[in-house]
Order: C-alpha cells, then structure tokens, then sequence
C-alpha cells in the first residue's frame, strides 16, 4: 500500500482562451506523501488543483485520483478529496455549527453521527469558543480553521489545499502549519503555496510549476543540491595573484576563477564557480596548504529553496 | 434525494436568517392587501379579481428579488467552488436552490389567507363565494410564480452580480409574460398570435384564474419550470466549457 499512487497525472494541459494555463504537465503523489506545490502566482497552481478536485475538466491528458478519472467518476473522487479552495471562500451569514453539518450531511454522514463528527472538528480545529457565531464574525484566523474542519470532517484520503496559510499571521501559520501535520500522517496531501519555508517545513517533496510548465519535482534536498551546481565558492587567502588563480583553475571541479577583492595587507578574496554538481572545496584547501597560502575564508554561497525558486522561475523569461 | 434536501434546508435556513426575506414578505403582504382592500367596498363583490389580476405584475419584480442571490452569491463569495466539489450532481443543486425559493414563495402565499377569508366572513351569506377563482387563483399564482422563480434562478447563475441577475430576470420573465398580452399580439402577424397567446406566460394565469383548471395550463407551466431549470443546469456545468 505504501508505495500506491493516489493521485496520477499524464499530459495534462488547460487553456483559458489564448493563454496555456497549465501546459503538459504530468506527475503522481503516492500515498501518504505531502507535496508541495511551487509557483509565482499565476503559473498554474490553482487552475491545477481545481482539475484535480473536479472544478474544471482538463482540455486533454488524463488525471486519476484515488484510482477513479476525475471526469468519468467525478463523484467518487469528489467523496475522497476534501478541498481548501483558494481565499477560503465560506458562507458568511451562516452559523459555524449549521454550516458544519451542511458538509457532514452532504458528505454522507448518517444523520445520527453528525453532530458528533462536527463536535470532534470543532476539538480538532480549537473552535470552541466560536461556535455560537456566524463565520462572517469571525477572525482570518478562525475563519481559516472553519475552512480546514469543513476539508477534513468526512475523514478524506486525500487532501487539496490551495495557499492553506496565506493572510494569517506569523503565529497563526505555526498551528496551522501543525495542525495539517497533526492530521496528515496517514493522508495524501497537496498544499500549494509561495512560502517556500513551509516547504522545507511540512513537505515530504515539491514541484515547482512556472508558466504553466514543471520546472523541478524532488525532495526539498534535491531541490537545493540541483540548485547548487551553480552555488559559488568564496575564498580568501594570500598568495601572488596570478599564480592562485591559475591555480585554482586548474582545478578538475572548477568551472571559472574570478578575484573579488584584494587588500594591500596580500589576502585577496576569490570567487569560484564550481562545475555542475561537484564541489571543490577540499581541493582548495589541499592546494593552500601545498603552496603554503594561509587561507583565512573558504565558504559556500548561502543556498536556500529560495535561490532554486528564483532560479527555475526567472530564467526561462529571460530566453 | 437527500442531497436536494440538504441543499434545500441550506438554502431554506439562509432565507430565514437574512431579513430581506421578511422585508419581502411585508412589502407583498402590504401591496396585495392594499390593491385587495382599495376597489372591494367600492365594487361590492365577493371576488378577489383585483388581487389576481395584478399578482402577475407584483411578481415580475418580487420573485427575481427572491432568486437573485440564489447563485450570484455563491459566485460572489467563491463558495460555488466548494458546493460544486461536494459530491453532489449539478441538478440537485439546481433543484434545492429552486425548492427552497418555491417554499420561501408558497409560505408568502400563504400568508395572505386573511383576504379570502374576509371574502368569506363578511359576504351575503345568500349568495355565497365562488370557490373557483379563488381555488384556481391561489393555484395560478403558484404555477406562475414558479415559473419566474425557474426564469429568475436561471439569471442569477449567469453572473457573480446579484444587481444584474435581478435586472435580467426581470427582462426574461417580463418578455415572456408581454408576448401573450393584447399589447403584442394585435402589432404581430396574424398567423403568429396563438403561438405567442400560447407562449405567454399570463395567458395561462388568467385561464387558471377565472377557475378554469386545464391541464394544458398546468402543463405549460410545468414545462416553462423544466425549461429554466434544464438551462440552469447547463449553465452550471458552463464553467466546465469555458
């Protein structure tokens, strides 16, 4: 079961008139697994996980979730996905328990067990204190929860949310953040977002999506070592000039040598680019010692999800 | 089934929250009242023409007020995004908005039993009341006001403004209303007026008013209501085609 994949993706393109909202893009989310969805706004994100959750249909390719095509047997996914929608919409003038039970009784919960279930959100989202109020007195913040307990009360398999945490405050993200953690361990979850700490934070893996195309699928750590083939190297150390940086050019993992900086005291800084996916530090040093430069920095770009996103989200617009 | 009961109570508990429901309620208790009440001492006679006479002119503006918000607001709000991925199918969504409508409309009608009833207390026990108008009248006004409920529903689910599925409704259901009226039917071609005398909307009501209750009438209503509510669920599904 561990290995079963519940949610399959295969060519999958949607046009809104003349612009390509989502273009050709194929993936799975196996059982069990949180995805993180990656993208400027506007690349696709939302338009994806409405197919998914049986909104809108595909213009072609073919998507399954829970075993079941999201066009032929779109009731059946429907009864194991619950959906987060974008801004959180929720009706404003209705109570927080009769909206609740709206769900659960939508969502095939015997009538008996209602209550109960909506009892058990209400614990499970912190609502207590709320219930008695309509939603449109609430705060973002409860409001937000009311959202979550009306994705989770039917139990879903499989969870879509859509920017789960955007508008909230710090703190609020926090439990909420923990609050999907606490109820995902046995389910499959999407959460689309362009707050990449949450990625490194709640994600099992990421795809990165711009323009409609998929850029990079992997593990937050994949991410970042694919983004490191280009993460530069800072060196400083004193030695003649010329001599350390053909030198260090020379270098089986080193790409390019440029000097940043050097200072009348001999010490001069150093940048350099190693080639794709190797890392030339220890080489570096072994050469100082050989040539007996005293070698005060050697340090690594920092690099962080963000350099990635950047990087995979930018530079197709510049060709 | 239960999923039109749901949508319907959803719907249905909405109504009762929000004081525009009431403020409708009063407005039309008040206008019937009044147009019942001006003529009937005057003419001396146990009818309630006045009353179904202009009912039909009363709900070409009401019952759009009532279906206006029935979508557009779902729309407004983004919530249709969360309804529509319910496991729900989109009929029985169109079905309990429209019931919830209708009972909200039947419990109005309801609620002006005090004239028929002033008919009947204060009228020359001798001569009695005729049932029929009044039977066929209370008939009439729910198969007509159903029928702009179907045409109203079906306008609020072509826009997020609930300003302009009002006005839109209004259009429709006057549209259809006008054509059978006499206004139309002497400028057009002779041989298209019992097409459009059998389209319009109030030849039918007046029939069914005068307590003649013809199945044909009743049909033609029927069949106005599926029509609408057949487009609303096509237009429902529109996003899917966009």
């Amino acid at each position: 079961m561990q290995d079963q994949r519940m949610i399959k993706v295969r060519n999958m393109t949607k046009r809104f008139g003349a612009t390509i909202a989502v273009n050709n893009i194929s993936f799975d989310v196996r059982q069990g697994e949180i995805l993180g969805f990656l993208g400027p706004n506007g690349a696709g994100k939302t338009t994806t996980m409405k197919i998914l959750t049986c909104y809108l249909p595909a213009d072609s390719g073919s998507v399954e979730v829970a075993g079941y095509d999201v066009v032929e047997n779109s009731l059946e996914v429907r009864r194991r996905v619950g959906y987060l929608p974008e801004n959180n919409p929720l009706y404003l003038d209705t109570g927080v328990v009769d909206y609740l039970l709206f769900v659960a009784a939508i969502r095939g919960i015997p009538s008996g067990k209602r209550l109960k279930k909506v009892k058990d959100m209400v614990g499970i989202c912190s609502l207590e204190r709320e219930i008695k109020k309509d939603i449109g007195e609430l705060s973002r913040g409860y409001r937000q929860r009311v959202g979550l307990a009306q994705t989770l009360i039917h139990d879903p398999d499989i969870l879509v949310m859509d920017e789960p945490t955007s508008g909230l405050d710090p703190n609020q993200i926090i439990e909420i953040r923990e609050m999907i953690r606490k109820i995902g361990k046995e389910k499959t979850i999407i959460i689309s977002t362009h707050i990449l700490p949450e990625v490194t934070a709640m994600c099992d893996r990421a795809i990165i999506i711009n323009d409609g195309v998929l850029v990079a699928d992997g593990t937050p750590e994949q991410l970042m070592r694919k983004g490191r083939g280009s993460i530069n190297i800072f060196v400083k150390l004193n030695g003649p000039t010329e001599a350390v940086q053909e030198k260090l050019n020379d270098l089986a993992a080193v790409e390019r040598v440029s000097m940043v900086s050097s200072e009348p005291s001999g010490f001069s800084r150093y940048e350099v680019k190693p080639r794709e996916m190797q890392d030339p530090s220890e080489d570096i040093f072994q050469l100082a010692v050989a040539n007996e430069w005293t070698l005060t920095e050697l340090s690594r770009e920092h690099v962080s999800l963000e350099e990635v996103f950047k990087q995979l989200t930018t530079k197709d617009k510049a060709t | 089934m239960a999923n039109i009961y749901q949508i319907f109570k959803k719907e249905f508990r909405s109504y009762v929250n929000s004081p525009a429901a009431y403020i409708f309620i009063i407005v039309f208790l008040v206008l019937t009242s009044w147009i019942f009440f001006r003529g009937f001492f005057l003419i001396n006679q146990a009818v309630l023409r006045d009353f179904f006479s202009l009912t039909p002119w009363l709900f070409l503006f009401f019952i759009p007020a009532v279906s206006m918000r029935l979508w557009a607001e779902e729309k407004k709000l983004g919530t249709l995004e969360i309804l529509m991925t319910l496991p729900i199918k989109d009929h029985e969504a169109v079905l309990g908005k429209f019931f919830a409508a209708f009972a909200l409309l039947t419990v109005t009608i309801a609620l002006t039993f005090p004239l028929p009833l002033t008919l009947v207390t204060i009228s020359d026990p001798n001569i009695g009341v005729d049932m029929g108008p009044i039977v066929g009248g209370y008939l009439g006004m729910l198969l007509l006001g159903a029928a702009y409920l179907a045409i109203g529903l079906f306008a609020s689910s072509l826009t997020e403004n609930q300003i302009v599925a009002f006005i839109v409704g209004v259009t429709l259901s006057f549209v259809l209303f006008i054509i059978g009226e006499p206004i139309v039917l002497f400028s057009i071609p002779s041989a298209l007026v019992p097409v459009f005398d059998f389209l319009g909307l109030g030849t039918h009501f007046e029939n069914i008013s005068r307590g003649v209750i013809d199945t044909r009438d009743i049909v033609y209503y029927l069949s106005v209501i599926a029509f609408f509510l057949f487009l609303n669920i096509r237009s429902v599904e529109r996003r899917k085609w966009a």
